[in-house]
């Protein structure tokens, strides 16, 4: 038993035949070719007789987490793929059946962890239709300016880690750079780098600090250049061009099929972007374009998420422009926590906060669905509330689960050097899918 | 109202159980025999057009009597339109709703999960196991109302099952078909 585990587990088989021998997959086709003629085999007997099993991961650098593949391989091309996940599965949508709203904020950090602002800021809008409430206007600038802000963290590092797998390894030095500087202007607003909950239900964690926003503009003004130069290295490089062009193509009908959104679904040629199709945060009064390829291979991926973070630069510019004054929360007792110097000294004050603390604040009965465009494709957070505290349901429609499914399909005939640029520019984040 | 709805009551009568709106969003909870043609119709109807499978999973509630509910999310890309379907499973009947992985492939691993986490069958899928969960999980479904938050098993239990799990059976799966 234990000598055969270090193999069973990695294989998900015993990877010993009957004799004791390492498994060999006997070639299926090799008695069609022979009926049909075709002496090939028997010119090469040893050399094609066997398909070969490869597992890359869970523990593998280029999976880009905890994701298994295991390949059967006709030489160096891969004949199947099957996937296995589930090894971060932690159960956030059981746990969260057991918190109030406002608790389970902390879970979203933790999902798509490239992207905890959007999380944090798609969890409110959907608690918020559940409590019938909507934010103050300047709660939405700001939550848009987080999630502009994620999107850009989550595109550059997966671009950064992607460059590596592929061999290039000074734009992922350059673009970690940037990512260290959002990270430190979230430091600086939320008091957290990875894990922000930045958000409350019916408003925002805290204001922006003093001078918050010029760090921001000096961001905008670097970030661009970074982009370029780290862009301009890829772009037209040899060796980038031919490990990501035609590779893992999937046509517009097919992608839209498997469910697959967000970059991966435009870089096919649907230009579905949740911002522009189902508006949420007023996206529908700021100005830029949805970028779409046109092969919907790697290289178009590629290009679709640069052009993204250009068109995450320009939304952010005009967030800044139009930030408005004002309350961060709502105006509501039944959400919104008194002031701490009140709790402390009035009577009603400290009720209010005891009771909205120890009880938590009540949606009516109902369910709603509420998507956003997250880096990775359409997030959606789907509450049902029974008219307690707790909700019923608290659903994940995680993009980049339904993004990973379509792995068999775009690797299956290539080689096993093209299924690390697939499964990358797939961007999954093993937190979102196994959830 | 999504004018889906009306369509889909002109068209189906019976087989729909009955409709409703909340904020702003239209549910069709549909008989489970004629989920599939629904869907099929929904997708190929020329007017509908609902390309895109958002979503399935199924929703429990703490009231033991209330039936479990299978939910569908739907969008047409084109007409910018969201709808969602549902079954309702008595709890002491069969938990079977037909897949529709024929008809959107994204469907494949989002009815597993549901298999998975729920125990509801998808009658035609073509290979319905757990996904997030391994194959030889004893404790049942996590996401049902009656699974506690810690699971069934101790912790010395669940690491004495994880430590003797049976994984030296050969697996079919991996030889090629």
């Amino acid at each position: 038993m234990s000598a055969h585990r270090t193999v069973e587990v990695a294989l998900g088989t015993s990877g010993l035949d009957a004799n004791g021998q390492p498994v060999r997959v006997p070639l299926a086709h090799r008695e069609a070719r022979l009926a049909a003629g075709d002496d090939l085999p028997l010119r090469e007997p040893e050399l094609e007789s066997d398909h070969m099993l490869i597992n890359i991961g869970p523990q593998h650098p280029a999976t880009h987490g905890v994701l298994r593949l295991v390949l059967e391989l006709d030489g160096e091309t891969v004949v199947r793929c099957m996937p296995h996940i589930g090894y971060l599965h932690c159960g956030f949508e059981k746990m969260g059946e057991y918190r109030q709203y406002n608790q389970i904020i902390p879970w979203t950090d933790r999902e798509d962890y490239l992207n905890s602002p959007g999380n944090n800021v798609a969890f409110a809008l959907g608690a918020e239709r559940l409590f019938g409430v909507e934010c103050t206007p300047r709660a939405t600038v700001l939550r848009v300016i987080l999630m502009e802000l994620s999107r850009i963290m989550s595109h550059v590092v997966w671009l950064g880690t992607t460059s590596v797998d592929l061999g290039a390894f000074t734009p992922f030095l350059w673009l970690y750079q940037e990512r260290e500087n959002i990270y430190n202007l979230l430091e600086s607003w939320l008091g957290a780098r990875l894990t922000t909950s930045a958000t409350r239900v019916g408003g925002m964690a805290a204001d922006l600090p003093n001078g918050w926003l010029d760090g921001l503009r000096a961001f905008l003004r670097g970030f661009p250049r970074t982009l370029d130069e780290s862009i301009k290295m890829l772009e037209t490089n040899g060796i980038w061009a031919g490990r990501t062009i035609g590779l893992g193509a999937l046509s517009a009908a097919e992608a839209v099929n498997a469910g697959i959104s967000g970059p991966m679904l435009r870089a096919s040629g649907v230009a579905y972007d949740v911002r522009k199709d189902f508006p949420y945060l007023d996206y529908e009064t700021y100005d830029f374009d949805v970028a779409v390829g046109t092969t919907g291979d790697v290289y178009d991926r590629f290009l679709v998420r640069v052009e993204e973070m250009r068109q995450s630069v320009r939304i952010l510019e005009q967030a800044v422009r139009r930030l408005p004054e004002g309350p961060i929360n709502i105006d509501d007792p039944r959400l919104i926590l008194p002031p701490k110097h009140k709790a402390t000294s009035e009577m009603e004050s400290m009720i209010h906060h005891f009771k909205l603390v120890m009880e938590g604040p009540r949606p009516p009965a109902g369910e709603c669905y509420v998507a956003v465009e997250s880096p990775k494709g359409e997030k959606g957070y789907y509450f049902v509330s029974d008219g307690t505290a707790k909700p019923v349901r608290w659903r994940i429609r995680p993009p980049s689960f339904v993004n990973l499914s379509a792995i068999s399909r775009m690797v299956e005939g290539h080689l096993l050097s093209d299924v690390i640029a697939i499964n990358a520019s797939i961007d999954v984040v093993m937190g979102e899918i196994d959830r | 109202m999504n004018p889906s709805v009306h369509a889909l009551v002109a068209q189906f009568g019976d087989a729909i159980v009955r409709y409703d709106v909340t904020w702003g969003e239209s549910t069709v909870i549909v008989q489970r025999g004629a989920l599939h043609e629904i869907i099929r119709w929904l997708r190929d109807d020329p007017i509908e057009q609902y390309d895109y499978l958002v979503d399935v999973t199924a929703v429990e509630y703490r009231d033991a009597d209330r039936p479990l509910e299978v939910v569908w999310h739907l969008r047409a890309l084109a007409q910018r339109r969201f709808l969602r379907l549902k079954v309702m499973l008595e709890k002491r009947g069969v938990l079977a709703v037909p897949s529709i992985v024929d008809l959107y492939s994204g469907a494949d691993w989002l009815e597993r999960e549901c298999f998975d986490m729920f125990g509801i069958r998808f009658d035609g899928h073509p290979d319905l196991r757990r996904i997030l969960l391994w194959d030889g999980y004893a404790e049942g479904f996590p996401l049902r109302k009656d699974f506690p938050l810690r699971g069934r098993f101790s912790r010395a239990e669940q690491l004495k099952q994880a430590l003797n799990l049976d994984v030296a059976a050969p697996d079919e799966r991996v030889v090629p078909s």
